[in-house]
């Protein structure tokens, strides 16, 4: 378990000694300057240059090319001004906030059972965490097979006899979302299980023996014992669910394409839209810059809680 | 363990744990309830997962009359794959009926050297930040982990005038290179870690006996990296296989990856829908990704998991 867990700055001491490295900062160490210059690259023209352009062109009026004046708030204000946007941002929290608890309440009754000394246990792990290794357009369009309502399982359903059954979730403006929630599941929820089985396994038999000796129900030694001793995974896995939800876009193209009407659009769909198609880039970019903001507001809280405060240099 | 526990040890917990077997003496045969219920919703949850890959075959396998009658669970009467060689010959997306062979093909040219190169540049990478640091190093790893969750819109559009700056816009290079930038936090963090649990020893007594930067990489450091080549691997076919937002903005119309062909046949399609051809296609293009899947096992397990942060 200890020699599993390698931190971020392993291996800071065993660094060879190198004295003159202030002297003569270029020419020292140049064939590894050279090897990380792809990287040294990536960083500066695409994380850093690419965000700060995409920043600073959010502020202009730039519509076919990149060339508007400067307009301060405006693409913001008509950004929020847009229904088309309202309704991304609204549908993008409600479905996350579902899939968020969904996902991890999925996966951790899932890793349970797994983890419950079952017999063919590797097949169900493999039934359960295959979805994921398919890319979400096939996802998505599978499902939308499935619950396409003229051929799909609401008329199987209807055929063999249960004539009232109603299942047009991918027409129904109100249920889109879950629409999309059944398909998000199915993709993510194997591997939430995957992470929530490993940190099960990670807790100590002991705790096990101990809680069982005191007479604590099996369901209490979850909740209360095994879950807060799980912290490490549920943050690694809360990080990777909501990081991704925000970048939602293929399933919804595949799966609904933001309809019917714009009743399941999202702002990585808006954005795309507005760059690529809608001919108006600083409202992309706007749009761009707040899905930005979300992940900063998702990651500096964690970031602090697991870099920050205890010494540790990332 | 928890308190110390980083983004990357959390994952790599799940890498070497999640292969485990469960702990303790094999179950006995007995049928109490606690077993039946455990098992029933296993079961449950396993058809959940089962369902659909059980209807895209058989809805590929079924004729569009059979599919007219209306019942997906249905297996198929006559089983033929006359809707896969249609799928793969003569699908339509608009005007364009070549089927879905060219972006195989396209997918192909994009997975393998992108593959190649992003494992190569993020070893070399991860294999300078832990025996050859220099100043600045471990601020560029740290920007290069933190831009790894950042929403890819963010970038997108200044990426796409660069392309077009460099005069790449829309061939396969920029697909390529895109692929190339986008692994590149994931796959250096994974090399990173790996190589910082190698002993040091070896790469000190490399030096003190006069190798340099590139032979101690080649010559010791490659030899030992197998088991994170084979995850890196497994990791970059399926995620690059399965990408659609790249391909769908720096291919071009005639480089389309599979992912983007696929769901122009089926979305973008005109006429009577064939259900068939659509499912056969949806079959094609998860075929590769299932491949590799189920032949890698646990070693997938291990790739996910390394993959945590890639999100």
């Amino acid at each position: 378990m200890a020699d599993a867990a390698v931190p971020l700055d392993a291996g800071a001491e065993t660094t060879v000694n190198r004295p003159s490295l202030l002297k003569r900062i270029l020419f020292n160490n140049l064939p590894a300057k050279i090897a990380a210059l792809p990287m040294m690259v990536t960083v500066l023209v695409v994380f850093v240059g690419c965000t700060i352009w995409t920043i600073y062109y959010s502020f202009t009026n730039s519509k076919l090319l990149p060339t508007g004046k400067f307009v301060g708030f405006d693409q913001y204000e008509r950004l929020f001004a847009t229904s088309r946007w309202n309704v991304s941002v609204t549908n993008l929290i409600a479905y996350g906030a579902m899939s968020l608890v969904f996902t991890l309440v999925v996966g951790f009754i899932l890793a349970v059972l797994i983890d419950q000394k079952i017999r063919f246990e590797s097949a169900f792990r493999t039934i359960m965490l295959y979805p994921f290794a398919l890319s979400f357009i096939v996802t998505g369009l599978v499902w939308q097979w499935i619950m396409n309502p003229t051929l799909g399982l609401q008329t199987t359903l209807r055929n063999l006899g249960w004539t009232n059954f109603s299942f047009d979730w991918i027409a129904n403006p109100r249920m889109v979302l879950f629409a999309l929630l059944i398909a998000g599941l199915w993709h993510g929820t194997g591997f939430c299980m995957v992470l929530m089985l490993a940190g099960l396994r990670g807790v100590d038999e002991e705790i096990w023996k101990a809680a069982r000796i005191d007479g604590i129900p099996t369901w209490r030694t979850y909740v209360s014992i095994v879950l807060p001793m799980m912290r490490g995974v549920l943050v690694t896995a809360l990080v990777i669910i909501g990081s991704g939800i925000v970048r939602l876009y293929d399933l919804v193209v595949a799966l609904t394409n933001g309809g019917p009407g714009i009743s399941s659009e999202v702002p990585a769909k808006y954005v795309f839209n507005y760059m690529f198609s809608g001919g108006n880039i600083g409202q992309g970019l706007a749009g761009a810059t707040m899905m930005l903001l979300t992940v900063v507001i998702i990651m500096v809280p964690w970031a602090y809680l697991e870099f920050g405060g205890k010494g540790r240099r990332t | 363990m928890s308190q110390t526990s980083t983004m990357a040890g959390a994952s790599r917990v799940a890498a070497t744990n999640a292969v485990q077997e469960a702990r303790g003496p094999r179950p006995k045969p007995f049928f109490t309830p606690r077993k039946i219920i455990i098992y029933s919703l296993l079961v449950v949850f396993s058809m959940y997962y089962l369902f659909p890959l059980y209807v895209m075959f058989t809805t590929s396998l079924k004729s569009m009359p059979e599919i007219r009658f209306g019942n997906i669970f249905a297996l198929p009467v006559a089983p033929n794959f006359d809707a896969w060689v249609k799928a793969w010959t003569s699908a339509c997306t608009g005007l364009n009926c070549q089927g879905l062979a060219p972006g195989f093909w396209n997918s192909v040219k994009i997975t393998i050297p992108s593959t190649i190169i992003s494992i190569f540049i993020a070893a070399v990478n991860g294999y300078a930040l832990i025996n050859w640091r220099f100043k600045g190093s471990e601020i560029f790893f740290a920007i290069l982990i933190f831009g790894s969750f950042i929403p890819y819109q963010v970038f997108l559009y200044p990426m796409v005038i660069i392309a077009r700056e460099l005069g790449i816009f829309g061939t396969l290079q920029a697909v390529i290179i895109v692929h190339t930038i986008f692994g590149m936090p994931i796959l250096t963090l994974l090399f990173r870690n790996y190589f910082a649990s190698l002993p040091q020893e070896l790469f000190k007594a490399a030096r003190v006996d006069g190798a340099g930067f590139w032979r101690i990489f080649f010559e010791i450091m490659l030899p030992m990296s197998l088991p994170i080549f084979v995850v890196a691997l497994i990791l970059q076919v399926t995620g690059i296989w399965n990408d659609f937002l790249f391909g769908v903005v720096f291919a071009g119309t005639q480089n389309y990856p599979m992912t983007v062909q696929l769901n122009n046949i089926v979305n973008s399609a005109q006429g009577t829908p064939e259900y068939n051809v659509n499912m056969a296609a949806t079959v094609l293009t998860g075929l590769v990704p299932l491949a590799v899947y189920f032949v890698s096992g646990k070693w997938f397990v291990r790739g996910v998991a390394a993959g945590a942060v890639k999100g």
